[in-house]
């Protein structure tokens, strides 16, 4: 079966590069549209080869580090703090809900106005949206231990902090790691896009600045590039939340 | 009787949830006195939301009663006691992300027994019940039997002078908690502990207890306490024994009218809270 499906799947992609070959080759669509995938395949091999990348990847590599360094310490501090009391969490998850589900990327031009064209901006912006799952999750899950294991270890003599290092954080971790997880996906999502918007350098910028020349086969490497670095962080951060849940 | 020897004293302990005036309180007690002595397996039988399992908690110190005294030896019991009682609760009480192993030895971490002694007892209380070979095991790998003499082993190795049991077989099916409480009843006459054990079946009650408790409907209190003069370890040939059968049959009629005014009452409950406040929730 999972044989099955994985070949299917693969089966897709080829069958997409083909139309996308057969579109350019055959059915005369322009290559300003549609580069062919040959060309788009030479320009990848010489963004790689000669190091073109490495400027913009690390400026965008270095915004997300911090974005998430940032909202995680705030998200996790602020969700632990919330779920201390019952009280609190009817007054802020709520809000935090409403927050959550607000396109923030529409406050873009208040965060360029505020930190500048530069990484800050995009900094500011990932940090923020990250925020919000992170947050809601540690909340979650330090509301999701159950009580008889806080009555046990209670009835065993535990102290406060042998509660919260040996009870409460074990119980909640595989929540919060989803949401650390949710949190760095969406923060990765909004900082490339924020790129695209305005900004002077990243791998959204090169892409949309490659667009504005016309450059399409190099900007189509370029998306290329762009969508296997996502996919790499996304699945690094997958692995790592599965390790998270099962510690 | 045998006050000097009374490891556990329970005086007119009553409790209620809720304050007075609410329509929702709940006297789940009332003016229960109790004594068990050192070495003595009290059993607590009675209908559902008699208070049996409250009277546990607070004779723990994990509840603070609304009224009366609890003494453990020369203490007043006003919180948890972890050097003098361990308990074993009903279930899902083991801590899912630690093993069996891991689980055992939390509770002596917890009262800073220096690591190479939380091995060595870790290690014998498991023996002791049977789960030596699945010290590495989650909780979630074992059966429900086996998490129960998990928990079992994990209150043993805390080596309290008492024992308190929450309805720990309560879960289980009726062959398997046949061939636990046996295993029970000889561990005990191994440890010799004061153990109150909280349950709902009848011949668990006879068949591991040096007493038995009746409690009445809610308000519950204490209505009789029943004798079984049946060493321990007791053999499975004494479920067979006429004295067995006597024993449970008393306990039966004791409990029937009880639990048969529970049953009523607890359905003109549902009828008063469906008519009142639908969607209050509770």
């Amino acid at each position: 079966m999972l044989i099955g499906s994985r070949a299917v799947q693969v089966g897709f992609l080829v069958g997409a590069v083909a139309l996308w070959h057969l579109a350019t080759a055959r059915w005369a669509v322009s290559p300003l549209l549609l580069p062919r995938p040959a060309a788009v395949l030479r320009e990848l091999i010489d963004v790689l080869a000669t190091g073109e990348f490495l400027g913009d990847l690390g400026v965008t590599l270095g915004e997300l580090a911090a974005a998430f360094a940032l909202s995680s310490t705030t998200g996790l501090a602020a969700g632990y703090l919330v779920s201390r009391s019952r009280y609190w969490i009817e007054v802020f998850e709520p809000l935090l809900a409403g927050a959550y589900s607000i396109p923030i990327i529409l406050f873009l031009p208040l965060y360029v106005l505020f930190f500048g064209l530069g990484p800050a901006s995009k900094i500011a912006l990932g940090a923020t949206i990250g925020f919000f799952p992170i947050a809601m999750n540690t909340i979650a899950g330090f509301g999701s231990v159950e009580k008889i294991h806080i009555v046990a270890a209670r009835s065993m003599g535990c102290s406060q902090y042998q509660l919260f290092r040996r009870v409460l954080v074990p119980a909640a971790l595989p929540v919060i790691v989803t949401g650390l997880r949710m949190g760095f996906t969406i923060a990765l999502l909004s900082i490339l896009g924020s790129e695209t918007i305005s900004s002077l350098s990243g791998l959204g910028h090169r892409i949309v600045h490659l667009a504005e020349n016309m450059h399409m086969a190099r900007m189509f490497a370029y998306i290329a590039f762009a969508v296997a670095i996502a996919v790499v962080l996304n699945l690094v951060a997958t692995l790592l939340e599965e390790r998270g849940k099962r510690s | 009787m045998k006050a000097l020897a009374a490891a556990i004293r329970i005086r007119n302990v009553s409790h209620h949830f809720g304050e007075e005036g609410d329509p929702r309180r709940v006297i789940a007690l009332r003016d229960a006195t109790l004594d068990v002595a050192r070495g003595e397996l009290m059993c607590l039988i009675g209908p559902s939301g008699c208070g049996k399992s409250t009277l546990l908690s607070i004779a723990g110190g994990l509840v603070a009663p609304s009224a009366g005294t609890v003494e453990i030896g020369e203490t007043r019991v006003r919180g948890p006691l972890p050097r003098e009682v361990a308990y074993v609760f009903q279930e899902n009480a083991l801590f899912p992300w630690n093993t069996v192993a891991e689980n055992v030895k939390l509770g002596m971490l917890f009262q800073g027994v220096p690591e190479a002694e939380r091995e060595a007892r870790a290690e014998s209380a498991l023996e002791a019940v049977g789960l030596a070979e699945f010290a590495q095991h989650f909780p979630d790998q074992l059966s429900g039997g086996m998490r129960q003499r998990a928990a079992l082993a994990r209150a043993l190795s805390l080596q309290t002078g008492i024992l308190l049991m929450d309805e720990p077989f309560g879960a289980l099916d009726e062959q398997t908690r046949m061939i636990l409480g046996e295993d029970l009843s000889v561990l005990l006459a191994e440890h010799r502990k004061s153990i109150i054990f909280v349950t709902h079946s009848l011949g668990e009650a006879v068949f591991l207890a040096d007493r038995v408790a009746v409690f009445s409907a809610r308000p519950g209190t204490i209505k009789k306490i029943i004798e079984v003069d049946e060493p321990h370890p007791r053999r499975p040939a004494f479920v067979t024994s006429a004295k067995f059968h006597a024993l449970r049959d008393e306990l039966y009629s004791l409990l029937h009218d009880e639990i048969r005014k529970t049953v009523s009452e607890s359905a003109l409950d549902r009828a008063g809270r469906a008519g009142g406040a639908a969607g209050a929730g509770g």
